[in-house]
Formats: structure tokens, C-alpha cells, sequence
């Protein structure tokens, strides 16, 4: 009978230990989830101050009980940020629309075509996937420049639109449609241009998604080149943008104004994440890369 | 050790949401295992031997209900302090570990008075490893092995540790038709070499009984029947439990009792004691049929399939059930394969009668 | 058969006209520029050819200095990053309720922009005459005094650009690590339960081991990516690195290229070839490394 009691008291402890590490997991958990949200709370927070509350803290403040929108109004006339944000808009969706056809076509050559030296050209394609962007941007910068390209939409899109890395990605995806496909295609009198809209793109629409979001993720928070190859506020893109208004914008004192930039500046792509959420986490865990 | 089973019962809440309830997946178990026998689960898939043996192993907690080993109730007890060995349906060897590593990693996890020294471990190791016979084998990786050799490697890890249950789930399911034969007398072999008291769960009848002391049919979450497998053969408590077991399985036919008369159809097969007027469900197993030029179950031959040792009659009767009746007869019968009919009396021995609604045994007394 | 090869090549030309003039080229010209001594943008003309270049980048103190804290970056980053990702990731996979919406808040920064967020990081660690800031709030609760986590002493300012690093870099390691995690099979948890493994141990023998290679994987993307840090220094402490004593080896390129003191491709093009050679030797000192303790499947 005493072992029947020392069992139950194992059981008891194990499930308390067992408690005791949840509770821990999760005030841990919680710690690193206070640490990611707190900037975008203080952002908003700040972005609602106004002018006069903010700068009369001497202590900063965990709310506010007077919430004003003027900052969001000064953003948009006080600095082109309505300019900055067009474009980006413009910037993204060309380079994303380019880079997409670039690397379709690329793909589906490498997957589906034969041709000679086909081997050879895919492991060139590969051996670049291990060449940094700060080695090339260099050159590119004075290429840029010699082409007078400086300050233009062209300048700014056509250096950014081949990845090596979505090419692969695409052409791996490509691969594992079945022969057979293609050789009905083939019998049916189909031409390889229309095979490929028509069957392999709907097909590896999952990929071209993730590709698309990853490429649209990176647009918008490019700003090693469009800091080179821009310096007029007419061709800033909003990283740029949030720089300038760091430096010289609303008079360097005036946060509430700059969070509100920065408020506005960082919605699209969190409305985005939070709408295609799924998408976009599997995407980047398939992707497997940072832009 | 003696296992003691007491109304346990599992549910999950269902996870279709058009129909929210509960799913039971074991409906209120009771069974005692005595000590140091082998005991096969047996059911179809789905039936609830896997939860079964996931309570016994503490990964899953009943519902309600009560688990013993021995005198020790240990219903609330995390898998880590039950002593049991586990033998996983893939094994689940861990690949970067090499076989040694395998096997001592239980116990390496001992403490306090119960821990081990290095040369100790090796010499509990090793003994696992003779016991299984793979000793040498010891310095290879789970990848380098063919499933019948990881196969041993998981059981010598589930034995390392001497567990008070060994538990093994679908232990032949992944091997190869022959390597299934010679692994189940291994089995055997150990289990008698070790003495532990071991549950097995299989949805093979034929690995369930030819091994096991004794079998446990499952339908439904519901035990169907335990018994010797011998027993359990030759004495069903439920239609179920008489169509599980058996390859080829058994004959049903829809038949009636009359007048202390067995009819299937017109024919008038056996003289039954015992049982009113009524419509029934009647079983006959493959070698109960006798050919007889007399024989008053008429059927229309289809075709004979010759086995060697014996011969296997195909035949179609308008109410049997089951589709084609097969009836194993010996080889030295000649069959007419011209001829359309063919004729059987039965054993009754080898004919059960069941409730022609709930498929319950309906005992009787045949002629 | 000649109508075949024209045909695929035709296929890959966008890609390879994108990739020789932006990609092939730059990389052979780098190399030429990096070699041409004296090397004036304007009039595009150069008096030898040499490694004096690659000697000035060198000798030049802010390059020191940046490749100081570019070490310093790495060393502290790519450690503590993966550390804590791996006890978050680990935490995640234990839990149920909540799981996802932890999963998503812990996601985010890897959707914002990373010089406007930056910008609310320095608002946080900065210290103005009209408010000490958020940071030294919560040093004062410790009874701690003011510090200048931007324009303050090096250590101040390192800890915050290690901290914002950190911050950024966490979603992508968390995201791969819990997914290598739900990848490795349920029934080596149960194996090790059923045989009284302790949560540890089989966190250090189990787990560890069978996420090893997608753990080597973000080591070495960690330190690559930790190498060319640039953007995050910028967004906290403005676009003069140097100025500020918080360049980095990237910044320093960026700066000999086009900046404040620009204007001059061969030294940017020498730190650059300078950088590709650190990273390269660490990464193939990881994979040395690796073959010993990675277990592949």
C-alpha cells in the first residue's frame, strides 16, 4: 500500500514540473512577443501625440488621452511622402512584373527545353547565386551613371530584376511536372509558349505567388541602390524617403510627424502580411532567404 | 507483471463541425493480462488497439477508467515513469545515433541509484543485442540496415532497460512477406526468453494467432472477444469476431430455424435444438463443408482450385451472403467439374448461428 | 536540331542580358578597378595597375574601423540570435493555444522597413535635451543613469545596433527553425518520453541533432548576412557612419562610392573584394566545422 502512495505523489510532481515548464514557456514566449510589438506600439502612440504633448514629456508617456491626427496631415503636405510612396508603388510593381518574366522564361528553358550547352549555362547560372550585391553594385552604380540613367525609373528597376536564386527556385518547381504532360501538349499541336502559360504557370502558381511576395517584400524596403542611384526627392522611394525626413524633413524635432511617416510607410506591407499570412510565412520558409 | 485494464474508456471531442460530439475510440475496456504472456490485439483499422496501447504506454491519458501494473495504479502516471518498452510500427530509431547508441540511450537517462556506469551500459547493451542477435551490427547507423535488422534494434532498445510491459505496435507490418514468418517466431522466442508480460497490436489475424497466448478482437473501440486463439476460432461470440478471423474467411448465409430444423433457403442443412422460430445468420467455416452425393446443402459450382494439399470448392448459393463460398475440402475428394451442382453436408462443429439483427452467437445445440 | 538550341537560348536571353550587364560584368570590372591605381571618375583614366588600392583600404582608419565593428557585430549577433531563436522556436513547438498568433507577432519584423522602424529604435534609445527616452526610463526604474544610446560612448551605441540587429534578423530564424522542428518525427519525442528522457536531454540529443543541417544552414546565412550589415546601422545613426564611429565594412564601400567622401570606385572596389574574402573564408571554415557535427539524412 505505501508503493500505491508513492505513486501517486510521482504523478502529482511530474504533473506540476509539467505546469511549472508551461508557465515559464510562456512568459518567455510573451517577453520576446512584448520586445516585436513594442516599437509598432510606439510608433502609433507617438504618431498620436501631438507636437506640443510630445515634446512637454520629459517622461515619456505609455498613452495618450488626446489623440490628434494633425501628424498624419503634416506627413503628406509638409513632405512628398504621397510622391515617395508612388514611386515605390512604381518601382515595385514594374521590377516585380519584370522579374517575373525574366525568370519564367529562364526557368522554363532550364526545365523543359533541350539545347546544347544547357548544362554548362545552369551551373553558371548556379555559381552566381554565390556572388554578393556589394561586389557588383559598384560597377553597376558607374554603369548607371555613364548611362546617364541616374535619377530614372530605368535606372533604378533594371539592375534589381534577376535573382539567380527565384530562377532556381522556379526551375526546380518546373521540373516536377510530369513528361507526359508536355508530350500530350506536343501530340495535341500545342506550341512550347502556350504549354507554358497555359499548363506549367497555372500549375506552379503556389511558387510564382511566393516569388511574387518575396520580390514585392524586397522592393519595398530596397534602399542600398535607390540611395545610389537617387538624389532627387522626385525619384526617392520611401525608404529614402523616411531617411531624408530623418535628416532635413519637418525640422529635425518634430517625432510625432516622422512616426506618422513612418506609420504610413510600414501599413501596406503589414496589411499585406497579415491578409496573405500563410502564403507569405510558407513562401519565406520555402524561399529560405533574406532580401 | 499482471496487467489489469478497468473500464477504460478514450474519447476525443469530434473534429467534424458539423457533427460536434465525441468520437470513442475505446468504449469501456476491461481485461486482466496475467503475468509474463503474450497477448495480440486484433481488430480492423481504426478500431481502437492503437489507443489502446498508446494508454497502456502513458502517451495518451484515458478518458476514464483505471490502468494497473501489477498492484500499482498507474492511470495518472507520464509515460517516463511507467517502465514500459515501446516498439514503434516504423521503429523510430533515431538516424544520427549509431545501433549502440540506440540502445543505451534509455539508459543513459537513468538516475540517481539506478544509474549506470559506462561498462554497465555496455554490458546491458550488448546482452539486448545477443538477445535479438545483432551483435554485430552495433557500430552501424539505423540507415544502414534492412528493416528486419532495425526492426531488432528497436525491440533490443525496448528490452535494454528491462521494462515491466514490452508494448509493440504492428511489430511485422513493414516487413516483407517472408522475413514477417521467420520475425514472428523470433518474437516468440523472446518474449519466452524474457518472461515480460507483452501486448501486441496487429490487424493481421493470422500474426495475431499464430504467436499469442491469447487474443483480444476489437471492433469499434468495443472488445469483441478474448480468448485463446484456438478458442476464439472455434467458438465466435459475435459474427464479427467469426468473419475477422479465418483466411479464407467464413461462409454467411441468411438462413431460418424452423420446427427445430437449421433451413438455408429450401434446404434443410442441420437439425438445430434449442432455438424458436426464427430468421438467422448462419456461419460456416471453409472446412466445415463435406462433399456428399446426398448432401443437402445444394450449391452451383463455379470452379476448383487446387492447393496441393487440399482443394479449395467455389460455389454460389442464392443466400449466402459473403459472396463466393469457399469450402477447403482434401485432396483425395474428386470433384465433377462438369457437373453444374454440387452437393456438401456440414460439419457442425464448423457451423455458428447468430441473431439475424444484433450478428450475437445464438447457442445451440447442432447435429 | 538548330531551330531546338536557338530556341532555348532565345528562352534565356532576357536572363542572361540582365544578369552579364548587371551581374557578370560588374564582377570582372570590380576586379580590374580594384587593381587600377589613381583612378579618376570624371576623366575615367588611371595611372598603373597595382595593389596600392587594396594598401590605402587597409591603412585607411575608418576602414579599420568599420571592419572592427563589423567583427564585433557578427561576433555577438550571429551567437546570441541563434540562441534565442532556437529557445523561442523550441518554446513554440511545446505549445498549443496561442501558438499562432505568437508565431504571427513574432513574424512582423520581417514585413516592415527596416531604416522606418530604425528610425522608431533610435527614437526609443535616444537621449535629447527634452527627454531622456524610452530606453533610459527603464534604466532609471534599475536606478541607472542616463545614457546616449546614439551619439553616447561606443558601447552604448554598439549594444543598440546589436539589439535592432538582433530584432530584425529573429523572424527568419524563428520561422526556419520551427518549421525544421514540425518536420522531425512525433515518435522520436514518444521513443525518448517512453524511455524517461528528460525534456533536455531530449532537446540537446534528439531535436538538436536532427535540425543540425537547417541549423548549419542559418550559422552560415547568419554570418554572411551579419557581415554585410549596413542598412540597420544607417537607419539608427544616420547615413555618416563615420562620422558617428559606427561604420560598417558595406557602409564603408557605399561611402567610397558615393557619400561624403566618394567618389572613388577602386578603394570601394578593393573593401569590397575585401569583405567577399572574410566571408568566404568564414563560411568555408563553417562548412570544415560542420562536417564533423551536421547530421545528414
Amino acid at each position: 500500500m505505501a508503493k500505491q502512495i508513492d505513486y501517486e505523489q510521482i504523478a502529482r510532481r511530474s504533473g506540476m514540473r509539467r505546469k511549472a515548464f508551461r508557465a515559464v514557456t510562456y512568459v518567455f514566449l510573451t517577453i520576446w512577443a512584448l520586445v516585436v510589438l513594442f516599437p509598432f506600439y510606439w510608433m502609433l502612440l507617438s504618431s498620436i501625440k501631438s507636437y506640443g504633448a510630445y515634446n512637454s514629456e520629459y517622461i515619456p508617456q505609455f498613452f495618450t488621452l488626446s489623440p490628434t491626427l494633425e501628424n498624419y496631415v503634416q506627413a503628406f503636405t509638409a513632405v512628398p511622402l504621397a510622391q515617395y510612396f508612388i514611386n515605390t508603388v512604381i518601382f515595385t510593381v514594374a521590377t516585380t512584373a519584370i522579374m517575373l518574366v525574366v525568370t519564367v522564361l529562364a526557368a522554363f528553358a532550364f526545365a523543359r527545353l533541350d539545347f546544347k550547352g544547357k548544362d554548362l549555362a545552369f551551373t553558371l547560372f548556379l555559381s552566381l547565386m554565390m556572388i554578393p550585391n556589394e561586389l557588383v553594385v559598384i560597377t553597376n552604380f558607374v554603369t548607371v551613371t555613364n548611362l546617364d540613367m541616374r535619377n530614372t525609373f530605368l535606372g533604378l528597376i533594371l539592375p534589381s530584376v534577376t535573382s539567380v536564386f527565384y530562377i532556381y527556385l522556379l526551375k526546380e518547381n518546373f521540373s516536377q511536372i510530369p513528361d507526359e504532360l508536355y508530350y500530350a501538349a506536343k501530340v495535341d499541336g500545342t506550341s512550347d509558349l502556350k504549354y507554358l502559360l497555359k499548363v506549367m504557370v497555372p500549375i506552379c502558381r503556389p511558387t510564382l505567388v511566393t516569388i511574387t511576395i518575396l520580390k514585392v517584400i524586397e522592393c519595398w524596403n530596397s534602399y542600398v541602390w535607390p540611395r545610389l542611384i537617387t538624389d532627387k526627392e522626385a525619384y526617392f522611394l520611401v525608404s529614402n524617403g523616411i531617411q531624408s525626413i530623418r535628416e532635413n524633413g519637418f525640422g529635425r524635432e518634430n517625432i510625432p510627424a516622422m512616426m506618422a511617416a513612418v506609420v504610413v510607410i510600414s501599413v501596406p506591407l503589414i496589411v499585406l502580411f497579415l491578409v496573405f499570412r500563410k502564403k507569405i510565412m510558407e513562401g519565406v520558409s520555402r524561399g529560405g532567404i533574406k532580401g | 507483471m499482471k496487467v489489469v485494464l478497468q473500464d477504460l474508456t478514450k474519447t476525443y471531442p469530434n473534429r467534424n463541425k458539423k457533427a460536434p460530439g465525441q468520437v470513442v475510440a475505446v468504449n469501456d475496456f476491461t481485461m486482466e493480462i496475467p503475468d509474463g504472456k503474450l497477448i495480440g490485439l486484433l481488430g480492423p483499422s481504426g478500431c481502437g488497439k492503437s489507443t489502446t496501447l498508446n494508454l497502456l504506454s502513458g502517451l495518451q491519458k484515458p478518458t476514464s477508467g483505471k490502468i494497473f501494473f501489477g498492484d500499482d495504479d498507474v492511470t495518472n502516471l507520464p509515460a517516463e515513469n511507467r517502465g514500459v518498452g515501446l516498439v514503434f510500427q516504423n521503429y523510430a530509431l533515431y538516424p544520427h545515433l549509431t545501433v549502440k547508441q540506440n540502445i543505451t540511450f534509455p539508459l543513459e537517462n537513468l538516475k540517481g541509484a539506478n544509474k549506470l556506469t559506462k561498462q554497465q551500459m555496455l554490458e546491458k547493451a550488448t546482452a539486448a543485442a545477443k538477445l535479438v542477435q545483432i551483435e554485430e551490427l552495433m557500430d552501424r547507423k539505423p540507415s544502414e540496415l534492412s528493416g528486419g535488422q532495425q526492426q531488432r534494434v528497436a525491440i533490443a532498445r525496448a528490452l535494454v532497460k528491462m521494462p515491466r510491459i514490452l508494448l509493440l505496435d504492428e511489430p511485422l507490418s513493414n516487413l516483407d512477406a517472408r522475413l514477417r514468418l521467420q520475425t514472428r517466431e523470433e518474437l516468440r522466442r523472446i518474449q519466452r526468453e524474457t518472461g515480460i508480460t507483452t501486448i501486441f497490436v496487429t490487424h493481421d489475424q493470422e500474426e495475431a494467432m499464430s504467436i499469442s497466448d491469447q487474443i483480444v478482437v476489437m471492433n469499434a473501440g468495443v472488445v469483441q472477444q478474448i480468448g485463446a486463439p484456438q478458442q476464439v476460432y472455434d467458438d465466435p461470440m459475435n459474427l464479427f469476431v467469426a468473419k475477422f478471423l479465418g483466411t479464407p474467411p467464413i461462409n454467411v448465409f441468411s438462413g431460418t430455424v424452423k420446427d427445430g430444423m437449421l433451413y438455408i433457403g429450401e434446404d434443410a442443412v442441420l437439425p438445430c435444438k434449442g432455438l424458436d422460430n426464427q430468421p438467422v445468420t448462419v456461419g460456416i467455416r471453409p472446412e466445415g463443408f463435406r462433399l456428399s452425393k446426398t448432401g443437402s446443402l445444394v450449391c452451383n459450382l463455379k470452379g476448383v482450385e487446387v492447393m496441393g494439399r487440399d482443394i479449395s470448392v467455389v460455389s454460389t448459393h442464392p443466400h449466402c451472403e459473403s459472396g463466393n463460398i469457399r469450402s477447403i475440402i482434401g485432396a483425395e475428394n474428386a470433384v465433377d467439374t462438369g457437373s453444374a451442382t454440387v452437393r456438401f453436408d456440414l460439419n457442425p462443429k464448423k457451423v455458428f448461428v447468430f441473431h439475424a439483427e444484433s450478428g450475437s452467437r445464438l447457442r445451440c445445440t447442432l447435429e | 536540331m538548330e531551330k531546338r538550341n536557338l530556341k532555348g537560348w532565345l528562352y534565356l536571353l532576357p536572363a542572361i542580358a540582365f544578369l552579364g550587364v548587371f551581374m557578370v560584368y560588374p564582377l570582372i570590372d570590380v576586379l580590374i578597378y580594384s587593381l587600377e591605381e589613381g583612378y579618376n571618375f570624371a576623366s575615367q583614366t588611371y595611372q598603373g595597375v597595382g595593389l596600392f588600392n587594396y594598401s590605402y583600404v587597409l591603412h585607411d582608419p575608418y576602414f579599420l574601423q568599420a571592419v572592427k565593428n563589423t567583427f564585433l557585430l557578427v561576433v555577438i549577433t550571429v551567437p546570441l540570435s541563434t540562441g534565442i531563436a532556437l529557445l523561442l522556436s523550441a518554446g513554440l513547438s511545446s505549445i498549443k493555444p496561442l501558438r499562432q498568433a505568437y508565431q504571427t507577432i513574432y513574424f512582423l519584423p520581417y514585413v516592415t522597413n527596416t531604416l522606418a522602424v530604425g528610425l522608431v529604435f533610435m527614437i526609443l534609445f535616444k537621449k535629447t535635451p527634452y527627454t531622456d527616452g524610452f530606453a533610459n526610463l527603464i534604466l532609471s526604474w534599475f536606478g541607472s543613469g542616463p545614457v546616449d544610446f546614439i551619439d553616447g560612448p561606443y558601447w552604448a551605441k554598439m549594444f543598440v545596433l546589436c539589439f535592432y540587429t538582433i530584432w530584425v534578423v529573429m523572424p527568419f530564424k524563428v520561422l526556419i527553425l520551427t518549421s525544421a522542428m514540425a518536420s522531425v518525427n512525433q515518435n522520436y519525442y514518444n521513443a525518448a518520453k517512453i524511455d524517461g528522457t528528460s525534456r533536455f536531454r531530449i532537446f540537446t540529443r534528439i531535436t538538436l541533432p536532427m535540425i543540425s543541417p537547417t541549423l548549419f544552414y542559418l550559422i552560415i546565412t547568419g554570418f554572411i548576412g551579419a557581415f554585410k550589415a549596413y542598412s540597420d546601422a544607417v537607419a539608427l545613426f544616420g547615413t555618416d557612419l563615420n562620422a558617428a564611429g559606427m561604420n560598417t565594412i558595406v557602409g564603408y564601400v557605399y561611402d567610397m562610392l558615393y557619400g561624403n567622401s566618394g567618389g572613388y570606385p577602386s578603394f570601394a572596389s578593393a573593401a569590397a573584394i575585401i569583405l567577399f574574402a572574410i566571408v568566404l573564408t568564414i563560411t568555408c571554415i563553417n562548412l570544415l566545422v560542420s562536417k564533423k557535427h551536421v547530421h545528414y539524412e
